[in-house]
Order: C-alpha cells, then sequence, then structure tokens
C-alpha cells in the first residue's frame, strides 16, 4: 500500500491567455444590408449591441423597420426572378463553395466577433461554430446541381423569397444554417440577426459582399422583434425559417396560418439524458457536463433534464459535482474558459429567476465555488437533485447553465418521463447495452437522439424536433425538403 | 308481395366499436335528386375526443407492428373493399355518380388501398439515410410516424378521397381521425366496417361524420393531435385549422389533388406524415486494423 | 496470503464493476486537455515541474557502465549553465545496472529504479520474476518498475495476474512497486481499465503504461483511463496511487498537458514526483531547450543541450 507522506501541494494555475483582438475589424455603426449595398435604416435609428462579458459597447447597428424589410424583400425578390433562379446550378455550387473558403479564411476574426458580442467561449466559437458554419456552406454548395437526386420521382422548383429568423446562442452558424440550404437549392434570402448579437451576421454579408455573389440575393436587416414580425408578415415572402423561443415560434405560426407560406420552425427543448447503471460512466459525466454546460446552457437541445439510474445516482452526482469544480469560468476570450458569459441581462434574469424557483420548489441546489467577475453577465453552473417531474425547474425550458437530475429504477419508467413534455427536440442515452439503446432510440419522441454522446452537430446530420420543438429538418439530405418545392 | 328492404343503420366508428354519436343526434343528407341518405350521426366534440383517446391508444401498438405485418393489414383492407365492390357502387350512384363513375371509383380505391399496402415496407428504406458525419460516430436518420394524425376528408368525394388521404397516413404507423365527408358520409360508414373486418387493430382508423364546422375546432385544437392532413378547398377552413393547429404546433398538409386520377398518389403522401429522427454513437476505433486488409 | 485474498475478493467485486470505457468520449476528453494554453509564469512552473518527474531511462540490451554513467551524471546535472534547476526524479536501468547506478546518484536525492520480473515481456516463470526482482532490490533499486503477465490477462487469468503482482509487492520489501500495464498489448481502453483496477488492488504503489518497447505507448487516452481508476480508487478509499506514462512523450508540450490532466483529473497534490512520473529518455532536453527559451527570448538549437 503507498504509504501517503506529508509533501506540501503546490497549486499550479493557469495564467490568462486572452486570445488577441488586434486583427478583428469591427466598425462603430453598421447599416443594413439590401441588394448588396450598405443602406441606411430609414428610420435613422441605431442600436447598440454590447460584449456581455464586460458591458462594453461593441458597435450601433442599424433598427431595420417595415420599409427597410420591404426593400430587402424587393430585392431579393428581384434578384430571385432575374438572376438567382435562372442561373445554372453548378454555378450557384460555386458561389457557396466561394462564401465558404472566405470563412474560412476570416475564421479566426469571425471567432473573436462572435465571443465578444455572444460572450461564448473562444474555445466554443473558434472550434465548434465558426468551423461548423463554413462546412455547412461547403456541404450545401454541393448539393445545388444535385437536387433532383434528392427527391426521387418529384420535380424540384425552388420557393422564391425565403424570410429567416435566428436566434443568439449560435449566430454565425443559424445564419450558415438557415442561408447555405435556402440558396443550395435557388432561393434569395432575408435574414435577421438577434438583435444581441448581430455583428457575425453582418461580417458575413462583408464575406458576401466580397465573394462578389449577385446583388440581393442575401439581404440582412437588423433589428429587434417588430422587424422580424414585419419579415414574417410581408406579402411578398414565400417561405419562413424561425429558429427560437416555443412563444415566438408559435406566433409566426399563427401569422403564417392561411397565407400559403411555407414554415419551418426549430423551437426550445427540455431533453432528456438518460444515465443506466452500465454506462460508461465517466464519459457519460462529461456528456452530462458537455450536455448541459455547452455554450453556457444556451443550447436548445441542451440536456437539460438527467435522469440517472437510481443505483448509481450517487456515484454519477458525486462525479458531477467533482467535475463542476475543474471547470473555469470567465472571461471568455480566455483560451482556458470553459463557462462564458450569458448572453444578456435579459437572459440571466430569466435564468437566476428559475434558479430561485427550484429553491422554492424545494429542490437542492449545488454551485462549485467559483469566482464570478464583476462586470459583465455570468451564472456558475448549476445541479438541483431532488427534483420531481411536475417541478416547473424540470419542465420548462431555462435556456441556461441548469441541470435538473432525477432518478429511475425501470427502462419503461424513463421513457415514460422522458416523454412526458410537450417538447421533442433531442435525448441522450447512456448505456453499454447495444440492444437497450435502440430499444430507446425508437421509443424515445424526440428528432436527436445521442447514444453514448451528446450534443454533436454536423452538417451532413439532420437536426429538428418532434412536437412543440418545431418542425423541418436543418442539415444533411432532409434539410433540403425545407426550401424546394415539389411537383 | 316484395319483400320489405332492411335498412342500414349508419354509425361512427371509434376504437374498433361502432357506437352512435355519444349526443344521439342525426342529420340527414339528400342526394342531388333530393333523396335522403340516410339518419347520419351528428357527432359532437365528445366523439371527437374519444376518437381521439382511441387513436392515442392505438398508436404505440400500431407503430410498433412489423412493416411487413402492416403491409399485409393494408393487403388485406383491400381484399375485403372487393368483396363489398357492390355495396359501395351502390352508396356512391345513390350520392349522385353515375354507374361507370361509381365503378371506377371502387377500382381505383380498391387499387390505391393495394399501391399503399406495398409502400409499407419500403418507404423506410427511401426517406431514410446514412450520413457520412466528420467525426467518430455513426449517424443514421430514419422516419418516425407523427402520431395521431386527423384527417378531414375532401367534401367532393365519398370513397376515393377519404381512401386515398387515410392509407398513407396509416401506412407509415400513424393513427388516424377521419372526418368524413359531410354531405357524402356513406361511403365513409361502410369503409369503416371494411376496416373492421380487415385485421387493422381497433382506435388505428376511427372515422366520424357530422358537421366539419362543428368538428373542425375540436379536432384542430387538441392537444393530443400531432398533425392534420386537410383535404378539403375551403381557404378559410383550412386557415382556421391552422391557427388552431399553432396550440401545440401540429403540422398541417393541405393536398387539393384531384384523388380520381390514377396518378394522385405517391410516396410522399406517405412521408410528409414523417417525423426525421437523427441518432448518433461513437464508432471505437482501435489499432490499426483497417477494412483493407 | 489471507491479506491477499481479502484484497482479491475486493477486486473481483470492484473488477465486476469496472466500468466501461468509451474511447470516442475519452477522446474528446483528451481533447479538450489539450486545448489548454499554458503561458508564462504557469509554463515556467510546468516545465520545471516536468523535469522533476522524469525517469531518465535507458533499457537497451546494449546498455554499459559506461553509458549508465553519462545518464546518472546528466540525471543530477541537467543544465548546468542555467542556475535552479530541478533535478530528475530517478533513473531507470535493468537489474544488472542498479549498483553502478546507485553508486553514481548517492546522495542526490534521485531514486534508481530498476525494471523487473523478465522486463519487457513478461514471460518467465513466477519464480524467476521474483528472483528478479530479489535480486533488484538487493542491489540497491528504490523503485521496480515490473511488467504484467499480459498473455495471463488476455486469456482471462485475472487470479494469476493479481496473485503475481501481489507476490512481487511482497518481495520489494520497500522499494516502491511500479506495475507496468503494456497498454499497447492491451488493445482496448476497457482491458486498460479492468487491468489499472487489478494492479491498484493487488498491490501497484504506481500504474505505468509501457515499457517503451511496443507502439502505441503513452497516449493521452490511455492515461486518462489510467488517472480515472486511480481517481475512483482514491475517492473510495482515500489512498493515492502514484501515474507513470511511459513511451512517447517526447516533447515539453505533451508533458505540459500530461500535467493539465492530472491537475484537472486528480488534482494538485498529485503534481510532485512523489505521485507522478514520466518515463522518457528525451523529453529532458526539450524541456530544457523550452526553459531557456523563455529565460533568452531566442529559440535554441539542440547542439547546445547534451545527449546522455
Amino acid at each position: 500500500m503507498a504509504t501517503k507522506k506529508n509533501i506540501p501541494v503546490v497549486e499550479w494555475e493557469y495564467a490568462p491567455s486572452l486570445e488577441g483582438t488586434s486583427h478583428i475589424q469591427l466598425k462603430k455603426q453598421y447599416d443594413l444590408f439590401i441588394d448588396g449595398k450598405w443602406v441606411k435604416p430609414s428610420s435613422g435609428k441605431y442600436f447598440q449591441t454590447i460584449n456581455p462579458a464586460n458591458e462594453e459597447v461593441l458597435s450601433e447597428v442599424a433598427y431595420g423597420n417595415e420599409k427597410d424589410v420591404d426593400l430587402a424583400v424587393k430585392a431579393a425578390r428581384k434578384a430571385y426572378t432575374e438572376v438567382w433562379s435562372v442561373m445554372p446550378a453548378a454555378e450557384r455550387a460555386k458561389y457557396i463553395y466561394r462564401i465558404a473558403r472566405l470563412m474560412q479564411e476570416r475564421a479566426r476574426e469571425l471567432a473573436v466577433i462572435e465571443t465578444l458580442d455572444a460572450g461564448k467561449t473562444i474555445r466554443e466559437s473558434r472550434d465548434i461554430d465558426v468551423p461548423l458554419a463554413c462546412n455547412h456552406f461547403f456541404y450545401y454548395a454541393g448539393w445545388a446541381d444535385k437536387l433532383e437526386y434528392a427527391f426521387p420521382n418529384r420535380k424540384v422548383e425552388s420557393i422564391g423569397v425565403a424570410g429567416q429568423i435566428i436566434p443568439w446562442n449560435f449566430p454565425l452558424l443559424m445564419a450558415a444554417w438557415k442561408i447555405a440550404p435556402a440558396l443550395a437549392a435557388g432561393n434569395t434570402v432575408v435574414l435577421k440577426p438577434a438583435e444581441t448579437t448581430p455583428l457575425t451576421a453582418l461580417k458575413l454579408a462583408e464575406i458576401i459582399e466580397a465573394s462578389g455573389l449577385p446583388a440581393g440575393v442575401v439581404n440582412i436587416v437588423t433589428g429587434f422583434g417588430d422587424t422580424g414580425a414585419a419579415i414574417v408578415n410581408h406579402t411578398d415572402v414565400d417561405k419562413i425559417a424561425f429558429t427560437g423561443s416555443t412563444n415566438v415560434g408559435k406566433m409566426i405560426q399563427k401569422a403564417v396560418a392561411g397565407t400559403g407560406k411555407k414554415l419551418t420552425l426549430e423551437l426550445g427543448g427540455k431533453s432528456a439524458n438518460i444515465i443506466f447503471d452500465d454506462a460508461p460512466i465517466d464519459q457519460a459525466v462529461e456528456g452530462i457536463i458537455n450536455g448541459i454546460f455547452f455554450n453556457q446552457g444556451h443550447v436548445c437541445c441542451a440536456g437539460s433534464r438527467l435522469f440517472v439510474q437510481e443505483n448509481v445516482a450517487d456515484k454519477v452526482i458525486a462525479k458531477l459535482k467533482d467535475r463542476l469544480n475543474s471547470l473555469y469560468l470567465g472571461n471568455p476570450l480566455d483560451k482556458n474558459t470553459d463557462i462564458g458569459a450569458i448572453n444578456s441581462k435579459e437572459q440571466l434574469e430569466t435564468i437566476n429567476k428559475y434558479i430561485k424557483i427550484g429553491k422554492q420548489e424545494g429542490a437542492e441546489m449545488y454551485q462549485p465555488s467559483c469566482s464570478i467577475p464583476k462586470k459583465g453577465f455570468y451564472c456558475p453552473p448549476t445541479l438541483f437533485t431532488n427534483v420531481a417531474q411536475s417541478n416547473v425547474i424540470a419542465q420548462e425550458e431555462i435556456f441556461g447553465p441548469v441541470l435538473t437530475i432525477q432518478t429511475f429504477r425501470t427502462v419503461d419508467e424513463v421513457i415514460q418521463k422522458a416523454n412526458n413534455t410537450p417538447f421533442g427536440l433531442a435525448a441522450g442515452v447512456w448505456t453499454d447495452k447495444g440492444s437497450r439503446i435502440f430499444n430507446l432510440t425508437t421509443k424515445l419522441r424526440a428528432g436527436v437522439i445521442w447514444a453514448n454522446t451528446y450534443n454533436k452537430f454536423d452538417p451532413t446530420s439532420p437536426f429538428g424536433g418532434y412536437k412543440e420543438s418545431g418542425f423541418g429538418r436543418e442539415g444533411g439530405l432532409h434539410g433540403l425538403s425545407s426550401y424546394v418545392k415539389l411537383v | 308481395m316484395e319483400r320489405l328492404e332492411v335498412l342500414k343503420t349508419y354509425k361512427i366508428y371509434i376504437g374498433g366499436q361502432f357506437p352512435r354519436t355519444e349526443s344521439g343526434r342525426y342529420y340527414m343528407p339528400v342526394n342531388k335528386a333530393g333523396k335522403a341518405l340516410g339518419n347520419i350521426c351528428l357527432s359532437s366534440r365528445k366523439d371527437v375526443r374519444n376518437a381521439v383517446s382511441a387513436a392515442r391508444k392505438a398508436f404505440g401498438g400500431w407503430s410498433e407492428r412489423t412493416a411487413f405485418n402492416r403491409g399485409q393489414i393494408l393487403y388485406r383492407i383491400a381484399e375485403m373493399l372487393e368483396g363489398r365492390r357492390s355495396q359501395f357502387i351502390e352508396e356512391l350512384i345513390l350520392q349522385g355518380s353515375t354507374k361507370k363513375a361509381a365503378e371506377e371509383e371502387v377500382n381505383l380505391a380498391i387499387d390505391r388501398i393495394v399501391y399503399y399496402a406495398g409502400w409499407c415496407d419500403k418507404y423506410q428504406a427511401i426517406v431514410s439515410s446514412v450520413n457520412p458525419v466528420a467525426s467518430s460516430h455513426f449517424n443514421f436518420s430514419v422516419a418516425e410516424p407523427m402520431g395521431v394524425v386527423g384527417v378531414v376528408a375532401p367534401e367532393n368525394s365519398s370513397l376515393i378521397g377519404l381512401v386515398s388521404l387515410v392509407l398513407p397516413a396509416i401506412c407509415g404507423g400513424n393513427t388516424v381521425v377521419v372526418l368524413a365527408a359531410e354531405h357524402l358520409p356513406l361511403c365513409a360508414v361502410t369503409f369503416a366496417e371494411v376496416v373492421n373486418s380487415s385485421d387493422v387493430p381497433g382506435g388505428v382508423i376511427n372515422i366520424l361524420t357530422g358537421s366539419n364546422k362543428e368538428m373542425n375546432p375540436t379536432l384542430s385544437t387538441h392537444m393530443d393531435v400531432n398533425a392534420l392532413v386537410y383535404g378539403g378547398n375551403d381557404s378559410a377552413a383550412l386557415k382556421e385549422l391552422q391557427e388552431n393547429a399553432v396550440l401545440n404546433v401540429k403540422r398541417v398538409f393541405a393536398y387539393s389533388n384531384n384523388w380520381a386520377k390514377a396518378d394522385a398518389q405517391g410516396l410522399h403522401f406517405v412521408s410528409d406524415l414523417q417525423e426525421i429522427k437523427t441518432t448518433w454513437h461513437p464508432i471505437e476505433n482501435i489499432g490499426g486494423a483497417t477494412s483493407s486488409y | 496470503m489471507k491479506k491477499n485474498q481479502d484484497k482479491k475478493n475486493r477486486f473481483q467485486l470492484e473488477y465486476l464493476n469496472s466500468p466501461a470505457v468509451d474511447k470516442v468520449g475519452v477522446e474528446e476528453r483528451v481533447a479538450r486537455f489539450q486545448t489548454r494554453s499554458i503561458k508564462d509564469a504557469s509554463k515556467m512552473q510546468g516545465l520545471k515541474m516536468a523535469l522533476n518527474m522524469i525517469d531518465l531511462t535507458t533499457l537497451e540490451g546494449k546498455d554499459t557502465h559506461g553509458k549508465v554513467k553519462q545518464m546518472c551524471y546528466k540525471a543530477q546535472h541537467l543544465h548546468d549553465v542555467l542556475p535552479g534547476l530541478p533535478s530528475v526524479a530517478a533513473v531507470c536501468v535493468y537489474p544488472s545496472m542498479v549498483k553502478i547506478a546507485k553508486k553514481e546518484v548517492a546522495g542526490s536525492g534521485v531514486n534508481v529504479a530498476s525494471v523487473s520480473t523478465a522486463f519487457p515481456s513478461g514471460q518467465a516463470p513466477l519464480e524467476v520474476k521474483i528472483t528478479d526482482t530479489k535480486f533488484a532490490v538487493d542491489e540497491g533499486a528504490d523503485e521496480i518498475d515490473m511488467v504484467i503477465s499480459r498473455g495471463k490477462f488476455l486469456s482471462g487469468e485475472y487470479n494469476y495476474v493479481f496473485d503475481e503482482i501481489a507476490m512481487i509487492k511482497e518481495a520489494c520489501g520497500k522499494a516502491r512497486l511500479k506495475v507496468i500495464l503494456e497498454t499497447g498489448e492491451l488493445a482496448t481502453l476497457d482491458n486498460v481499465r479492468k487491468a489499472s483496477d487489478l494492479a491498484i488492488y493487488a498491490g501497484a504503489d504506481f500504474i505505468k503504461t509501457s515499457t517503451g518497447k511496443i507502439q502505441p505507448a503513452a497516449t493521452m487516452q490511455v492515461t486518462y483511463t489510467m488517472l480515472m481508476a486511480i481517481k475512483d480508487y482514491y475517492d473510495k478509499t482515500g489512498i493515492m496511487i502514484g501515474m507513470k506514462p511511459a513511451g512517447g512523450i517526447s516533447t515539453s508540450k505533451l508533458a505540459l498537458h500530461n500535467l493539465v490532466m492530472v491537475k484537472e483529473v486528480l488534482g494538485s497534490a498529485w503534481l510532485t514526483n512523489e505521485w507522478f512520473r514520466f518515463g522518457a529518455s528525451s523529453l529532458a532536453n526539450d524541456v530544457l531547450m523550452q526553459i531557456m527559451k523563455a529565460e533568452t527570448g531566442v529559440y535554441q538549437s539542440s547542439d547546445y543541450f547534451s545527449i546522455d
């Protein structure tokens, strides 16, 4: 047996390792990108976008209104009928490839700006968001001249002008998810980024401008909810694609009712992550961590409801708590930061509201001891044990780094509990037993099932939900059908 | 003396049973000649509710049947319908068809059922995919039925419209609650009898007669209905369905095909009512062994 | 022997519970350690720590007293141009070289580790292995690096492997026992985990990845899996077990990433040569070059660093 000697423990801390910001180019003020030109908003109004990590103003961005949206839709319509829909598909593909390459060339700048504007860690922007965004363009570019293979026995046509509204959690990646398939299928685009994270979409506009893409094929109109509503309600828009909250999604579905507009919705979730006793336990713990704390929990498919088989619950929870203490929370620009800033003050308030509710409901809270920066919006990673299915924190989407933990005894019980939600976006299953995985992946009512992994994304892999998590798929072959008309 | 004809009582079909509407109400649609078609159940909101419950209850079992078994059962529907062709022809004629048109419609209905019976164990191979993700994971997408589908049958068709919308839904493992054509309801009820005698588990197909105007809101707002198929041509009614669908983010599909045409069928009527589910699993890659040894 | 039987019972309970290991998940976890950016003072502290954890090794058929003497000198004088450098933790040699090594490092604080048990294959009768071990200990070895019987392990004779480790441990006396799993031959991380649990319960003071004779050797995936076994054992018993990745760690960057992994998995208490070692022959010079670069600001040439 090893004899334990009294050896003084020397702490080894990581010195700050900040990603440089000197190479990025941010203008003081951004206009709207309409018809290939930078256009002042007709209202003359601009709004500030700040860095949620320190509350400093990054830039001012145009506040587009109905008039601006109308201009953008007109430009998109013109580009659609005169250029984009009549261009040989192979040429269309080459434009999209070109955008992908230009994005790759400016990947570092995009990553830094994403981190500044969204508060997400530079590790994630650099290693996940930006490469995936580039790859998405790369993937769909190749589809442009192969559409007839995707839909056997049907004639494929483009739809027309697509209005696209994207959220603040993956600003550039969501822009790519929307724009790439739309362009590949021959549509033109009016896109509205989220008001707290407009910068990378505007940088993408610069890239699109530099790529020589015909004017009006992609238009970026920044603004708030009313700007988005103007896009949804515009009579000359043929297709609406929305990613965001279920509440707003429902408003859009209602507004589109009876108009004949095509619609895809990628909405909220409250996804179950299920750990069986025979799981690769340490990888499962990592999967739980990645499932809920990736991007500060601002992930629609976050594994926010953890179900642990009762006979390993103590072990898993102990390991989880232990692991929380090795996560670094702080400046998102630091390459060693694991948990960055909450996207906005409003979102932080929402998260704190739910944490309060959780405590009031009698759930037991655990947060690691970590120092929170004085400025900026931060929330420590949070676990709730002793949670019941009927607790609000186990039912509503929190969209933050808050995990609820419930235990279960049998397979049937956990399937029922996992499906017992209006949402159906994703689920995780951890077990070493293949036949059980196939049983669960069949019975869980969700659009993405991660077995022995979690929060993986790929341009070739369709993503989207069941039930109130929305409809339509993004990514892969199935993502194409959201942007084509089949006759 | 001529024998006195035994008249048929038209009932609704819920959970494999033929109750009268719980409301006890009836209506009496008439044909062009002004002849009454019969005392038809005027189904109520509660009937809709019961039908949805029955469909939900049947969903698990039906969707988990093997594709082969579903194909056999659908084919059995065609067999049973074939055996009762004369009754359908009579009803179609009574509802205003010519004899020739009626015969054609029944023939087409039978053939269309056979067509979808054949799709049961084939559509999955066509709409699913293995996705070559850029990491060490096996990733595949499969089609899964949406769940309980509300079907508003076309107004202008008694048999073929209903068959054209119901069959692809159940072919894909969904269960359905059908609102029959309000003014041409006879074949819908007889079709229910065919279904009931052909191995289709109770609750997989539920058929209600009555006023669309009255039933549509209940069906389209019902929180346990996953999707709606609208076969009518009333844009106001469609808009209402679409607006009500918002409550639980139902998927709504509207088709305006001429169902009497031979080509008004296809894979997409099946695949529209499918969700795509994507599953990821790591691939353990040990050492240097490759498949090209 | 009764003590061993108790331990074995406990191990068998534990072995039945040895968790499955998902390789892709381990690769992802390891990739996270590799994205850690170690700079400035942290880097210097880490590099010096790494130097002090090295088991400077020569394990060749052509080893001579002359070669061992030179290595022992280097172990105590890593780079005299730079004052204030630590010495390495130990020199690691064959049993026949223990005596000379012991003499050369006497009084320096550098330990002498000896491989034993018919290193590297371990294909010898148990009696020979015990004799091999006793010889090395009698010659003055402070540490014994044994190899497990991989053939027996792979054919499922866990009890044999367990008993063998326990008996070598007895033969070690006061010398600390490092148990080499030779993970490159165990092939799967599930086996690595199982063998780690087995070795720990059988009495290992340290578990060690490799002999250095088989590729792949100390990959971070393997080391991570072994660290998790150490962690679980510590969480259960409060007893610390040491870790020694050996073979293939030849750059400062890789050494620092290993230290990051130890810190984040086991904690800073393990960041001492009492509990963590690098089995390496060429790592020292790369670390020295990095330290010189940090001190002088200019990139270095290997011509300026002795290669003993």
